[in-house]
């Protein structure tokens, strides 16, 4: 057993940072993420393990920050909300392009615009169809408790260097909020200099004979088209190999709720009080929203009556439900916006109305 | 026919091994190559080039990377000096720098300069001042002159409804983690052997972490100037020179 903390999500991510062996990490403040920076600064991480923590002038300064030292070789990371992801679009852009890999998270709030501090599943679209101009996508992990909010950074950051990619955590306010039992893993040590990726990371030449850049600039048209391919063949690799998802009573269901995040955990209660009124509802949570988990759909939708998908949203996993499962089974939605929280009660009420009455 | 006379002991010049044996993509007559070859030749001649990591930008010296034999980073417009910090702050024993235009440091990434200098971040920063875009073919530049054409200004800059000229060096050299601030050229041998002593205490000043330097060079664009390449060094010593005097602005020793 490692060591058990009661722990805001903000915090415990802060913490499960450090423990993950992290070298730098680079953020700005903005609402309801600011305790990731605060718990940093006040655990004086440079002391602990060595690591670097640097509030920078923006969310723009400090994408960028993350771009150099994870161009580095270094395990490097940033978090922020919805109106500060959007601003580290371009430079996520490029580091997907250039294969620098990284660890992002958004605690979303709700927008558009400046919004709501409350929290959101708002970004989905923006997190899993690129974020960015071009053509790329990030790992998505979504966390539906603290425990996963410490978990997520840890095999973020594996999976980032696996793949040589950014890896995203797509969390919401309420997530980041909430203080919940969590147990921690033991210290992971930092990578030494010489456990740097001498293949490609710029760590100054030291005895190579040649130089390693990071760039995403591929001018001719030829060259660009062979980059492209390499990174979409990496996406179906990564597609094969690391979808994650989480099954809940689903066994004997007739109609599955589903939901990511802080959304799938509502719907847990939901499907256990539909139950009690007699329904067999399972609930499906991927875990990955980059990959979809499109495949768990696909085997239980003919022996389902339905689909309610609920998100926080206006409806946006919904689409790659319904992508996965075509006209095999029905696919309703229903969702709050603006920080708006839906209830298990409220959910099953849509349900009856839905497919019951 | 020669080649029995190019013989080491005969060489009065030669290309520093830190530049790679391509052919440039610049222009004839364009300053980019001088400066590259100047800071090349410093790498080589402080024997640091295993343990240096520069930073290109957006403009046509993104292509920095392919003439330059050190490991390098490619940044997105305007964020080198974000770009550097990251790369610093992870390998604080390495020899970082950034090599900008005027578009990439002085408009676009004006915040991540000021910051970067104002933190006092220990790399140092080339910005190549050529009053005008070149990778975009001709566009006015935060440092273009009052009254200059260029193709988003062509009946000159109007400072009125265009703003004037921005000075970044003078700026940068008030804050107080900016340890060093000079602006050189690259028009003349003269100024090319005054640039490469710049660039030498800037390597040194970031040996001994003093803080952000920043070596402006004042540089020319024949081909968007519309101008041959003795021309456009003529535009630089008559006209740019003039409105942006060399010298240095600000140095550790406090003169």
């Amino acid at each position: 057993m490692g060591e058990i903390r009661l722990m805001k999500g903000n915090e415990a991510l802060a913490e499960s940072m450090i423990r993950s062996g992290c070298d730098a990490y680079f953020g700005y403040p903005i609402t309801p993420q600011s305790e990731v920076l605060e718990y940093l600064s006040n655990e004086d991480p440079m002391k602990r393990t060595g690591m670097v923590v640097l509030q920078a002038e923006s969310e723009v300064a400090a994408i960028n920050m993350v771009h150099g030292a994870g161009g580095c070789g270094k395990r490097v990371m940033t978090t922020s909300s919805s109106p500060g992801i959007s601003l580290m679009q371009e430079a996520i852009s490029y580091m997907a392009s250039a294969e620098v890999p990284c660890l992002i998270a958004n605690v979303m709030r709700g927008g558009p615009g400046l919004g709501t501090i409350q929290p959101s599943q708002g970004d989905y679209f923006q997190a899993t169809k690129g974020g960015g101009h071009g053509d790329y996508h990030l790992i998505v992990l979504a966390p539906s408790t603290v425990q996963e909010m410490v978990n997520h950074v840890r095999d973020g950051f594996e999976l980032a260097e696996k793949y040589r990619t950014p890896v995203f955590i797509l969390a919401d306010g309420a997530i980041g909020q909430m203080m919940e039992k969590v147990e921690l893993f033991d210290q992971i040590p930092r990578k030494t200099d010489a456990e740097l990726p001498q293949e490609w990371a710029t760590t100054g030449r030291g005895s190579r004979k040649m130089r390693n850049f990071i760039t995403s600039l591929n001018i001719q048209p030829e060259k660009m088209e062979v980059i492209n391919h390499h990174l979409q063949e990496k996406y179906r690799t990564i597609e094969k190999n690391e979808t994650r998802f989480e099954t809940y009573k689903i066994e004997d269901a007739d109609y599955i709720f589903t939901g990511f995040g802080l959304g799938a955990r509502i719907c847990k209660k939901a499907a256990d009080m539909a139950r009690e009124k007699g329904f067999k509802v399972g609930v499906i949570r991927p875990i990955t929203l980059y990959p979809f988990p499109t495949a768990v759909y696909q085997k239980y939708a003919g022996k389902l009556k339905g689909i309610l998908d609920v998100e926080m949203n206006s409806g946006q996993m919904v689409e790659d439900v319904r992508l996965a499962v075509g006209d095999k089974t029905r696919v309703e939605f229903y969702g709050r916006m603006g920080g708006m929280i839906p209830a298990p009660d409220e959910i099953l009420e849509h349900f009856e109305k839905i497919f019951i009455k | 026919m020669n080649e029995h006379l190019i013989k080491e002991e005969n060489l009065v010049y030669k290309k520093p091994s830190t530049l790679l044996d391509v052919s440039m993509h610049y222009c004839p007559g364009c300053g980019h190559g001088t400066v590259h070859k100047t800071l090349m030749e410093v790498v080589e001649e402080l024997g640091i080039e295993s343990n240096t990591i520069g930073v290109a930008p957006v403009g046509c010296s993104v292509f920095a990377y392919n003439y330059m034999n050190i490991d390098m980073q490619q940044a997105p417009h305007g964020r080198a000096c974000a770009i550097a910090t990251g790369i610093r702050r992870v390998m604080p024993d390495k020899y970082v720098f950034t090599y900008q235009g005027d578009g990439d440091l002085a408009a676009i990434g004006t915040g991540e300069t000021m910051h970067a200098a104002s933190r006092g971040e220990n790399f140092f920063t080339i910005f190549i001042n050529n009053g005008i875009y070149g990778m975009t073919s001709g566009q006015m530049a935060p440092t273009t002159l009052e009254g200059m054409k260029t193709t988003t200004c062509p009946r000159g800059r109007d400072v009125k409804t265009m703003g004037y000229p921005l000075y970044l060096g003078p700026i940068l050299a008030q804050l107080p983690g900016v340890a060093y601030v000079t602006r050189q050229a690259v028009d003349s041998v003269a100024h090319v052997r005054n640039l490469k002593k710049a660039m030498l205490k800037a390597f040194e000043y970031q040996k001994q972490k003093l803080g952000f330097c920043l070596i402006e060079v004042v540089s020319n664009c024949p081909s968007n100037l519309k101008m041959t390449a003795v021309q456009a060094n003529e535009f630089v010593r008559n006209t740019m020179i003039p409105n942006y005097p060399l010298g240095d602005i600000k140095t550790p020793e406090g003169k």
